[in-house]
């Protein structure tokens, strides 16, 4: 070409990744878990779908949330599933939540040269009761957490969780302590205010919202009654226990 | 004396910019030389094209439709070519993007079906299953950066219930009362939204044809790799129907008066 455009060899590649927007986030009680995501996918400033869940239920004690590229998203949570159901015919139990951490990191890291888009937040009961959140990078680096918000809108949502669960930049009254763990009620309010929040600020955040609350064994699920959207995921009612809510969020 | 790392060994180079060990991500890193390569030709980029395909959900199933242009870049090289292809008994794929890439799938479902048909076991395939098979196809070949160059919906109705889903060449998947693929995705999705999502319980045959005219017809008039020919098929309980190729009705008469448009007088 006379603009010199040839001169050049040029080669385009292929490129094996997207993102898919949205946004995840999951906060565990002293007792209990709640793993949060919209259902918006989008990708660029296209809404594809108004409905893609992020967030998965893997056991009756664990919930795994996903987001980022959304192929790898859901193959990634199908291998699990897979490595989940596996165990379940090998031992006759389901795997405990800190073995699933571990499982994850491992499969995460297998892909270390051509990872999973994906950034995870596994949450649930953990063996001694207690509830947990881990959270993983797309390589796998992971830890325990007790709040933690991934996605398109995590710089918005976790700095206002540093400040409503770990009280950063609060001051306790003389003579009082912040509390170590806040009671469920408290928590719903703050990840639905979360995401009503990230809604407005981000685009490509909202259309619906899908709460997964896991309650520990005889833990009373009293304050989840009467609670619209509510549903019971649970495959046995004496052990730990899985409740999904489901809400709207602005379609704009 | 001291044994020799993989590192020291093949890397006899003093190089910050060699990376030894391959400690990027394989999308990352530098196209490295490979004495086959010249043997191994991957897909770069589509070469005949189809545009957009529109699909929506209606009261008695689902009802696609893309038009019949094949484009060679910016050439309307084939003008009679079918991008909706029935698969078994239940379901629709359309397709728009590499149509080589397309006629492979074609193959690929036909086989499917057939091998499934061979097994005689009053199992046979619908909408969800060949999503879910296509899907696989698609990301199985992006993960080996050989990806088929496409976008494809697939629609059905099986078991009193509806299907329509997308995919494609990432991988990507999705469902939605109306999806659409290539531009329809600009154009026509905001006209489909308004007009079916959720009112797809009443949306009546000729209801949902009229609003699929329309869009293919918005689309005529602003996509410029479309033709005014295009299919309709539908899928409900009475199983898959896909129409002859049938023109669309447009009017050019207020070009008439605009400079740019019409004919020119001065």
């Amino acid at each position: 070409m006379p603009d010199g455009s040839f001169s050049h060899p040029q080669q385009r590649q292929f490129n094996p990744y997207t993102e898919n927007g949205g946004t995840i986030l999951a906060i565990a009680g002293a007792d209990f878990t709640v793993i949060a995501g919209d259902t918006r996918q989008s990708e660029g400033y296209s809404i594809q779908t108004r409905y893609a869940p992020k967030v998965f239920r893997l056991t009756d004690r664990a919930v795994l949330a996903v987001n980022g590229f959304a192929a790898d998203g859901n193959m990634f949570v199908k291998k699990v599933k897979q490595r989940l159901e596996w165990y379940r015919h090998a031992h006759a139990k389901d795997m405990p939540l800190r073995a699933i951490a571990r499982l994850i990191q491992t499969m995460l890291y297998a892909q270390r040269f051509f990872p999973y888009y994906v950034y995870n937040i596994l949450g649930g009961i953990e063996e001694d009761g207690s509830g947990a959140v881990y959270s993983f990078d797309p390589v796998g680096s992971y830890e325990r957490e007790a709040c933690r918000a991934a996605g398109a809108a995590s710089s918005l949502v976790q700095p206002f969780l540093d400040n409503q669960i770990y009280f950063k930049n609060q001051t306790a009254a003389p003579g009082t302590s912040h509390p170590t763990h806040l009671p469920l009620p408290d928590v719903l309010s703050i990840v639905i205010d979360s995401f009503t929040s990230a809604t407005e600020r981000h685009i490509e955040v909202g259309d619906g919202l899908e709460m997964y609350i896991v309650l520990a064994k005889g833990r009373s699920a009293q304050s989840l009654e009467g609670m619209r959207g509510l549903q019971e995921l649970s495959t046995r009612p004496d052990g730990d226990r899985v409740f999904v809510i489901r809400k709207e969020l602005k379609k704009d | 004396m001291f044994p020799l790392t993989r590192a020291d060994s093949f890397a006899q180079r003093n190089d910050d910019a060699f990376d030894a060990y391959g400690t990027y991500p394989l999308h990352q890193r530098a196209p490295h030389k490979d004495v086959f390569a010249e043997g191994v030709q991957h897909t770069q980029q589509p070469i005949v094209t189809g545009t957009s395909v529109l699909a929506i959900q209606y009261k008695d199933g689902i009802m696609m439709t893309a038009d019949t242009l094949a484009s060679y870049g910016s050439l309307a090289r084939f003008k009679d070519v079918s991008r909706l292809h029935p698969v078994g008994t239940s379901t629709i794929v359309g397709a728009s993007g590499d149509l080589s890439d397309f006629q492979y799938l074609q193959s690929r479902l036909d086989q499917l079906v057939t091998d499934e048909f061979t097994h005689a076991d009053a199992h046979d395939l619908g909408p969800a299953e060949v999503h879910e098979f296509l899907s696989r196809v698609l990301y199985g070949r992006r993960s080996k950066m050989d990806p088929l160059w496409n976008s494809v919906l697939v629609g059905g109705f099986r078991d009193g219930k509806r299907f329509l889903g997308y995919v494609d060449l990432l991988g990507t998947t999705y469902s939605a009362p109306s999806i659409a693929t290539g531009y329809g995705a600009y154009i026509a999705i905001p006209i489909l939204r308004e007009a079916v999502d959720g009112r797809q319980d009443k949306l009546s045959e000729s209801d949902a044809k009229a609003i699929l005219h329309d869009c293919m017809r918005v689309l005529f008039y602003r996509d410029a790799r479309s033709i005014d020919k295009y299919q309709l098929a539908t899928v409900t309980a009475d199983g898959v129907h896909v129409s002859d190729a049938q023109p669309l009705d447009t009017s050019w008469g207020f070009a008439e008066g605009i400079r740019g448009y019409g004919a020119q007088t001065q």
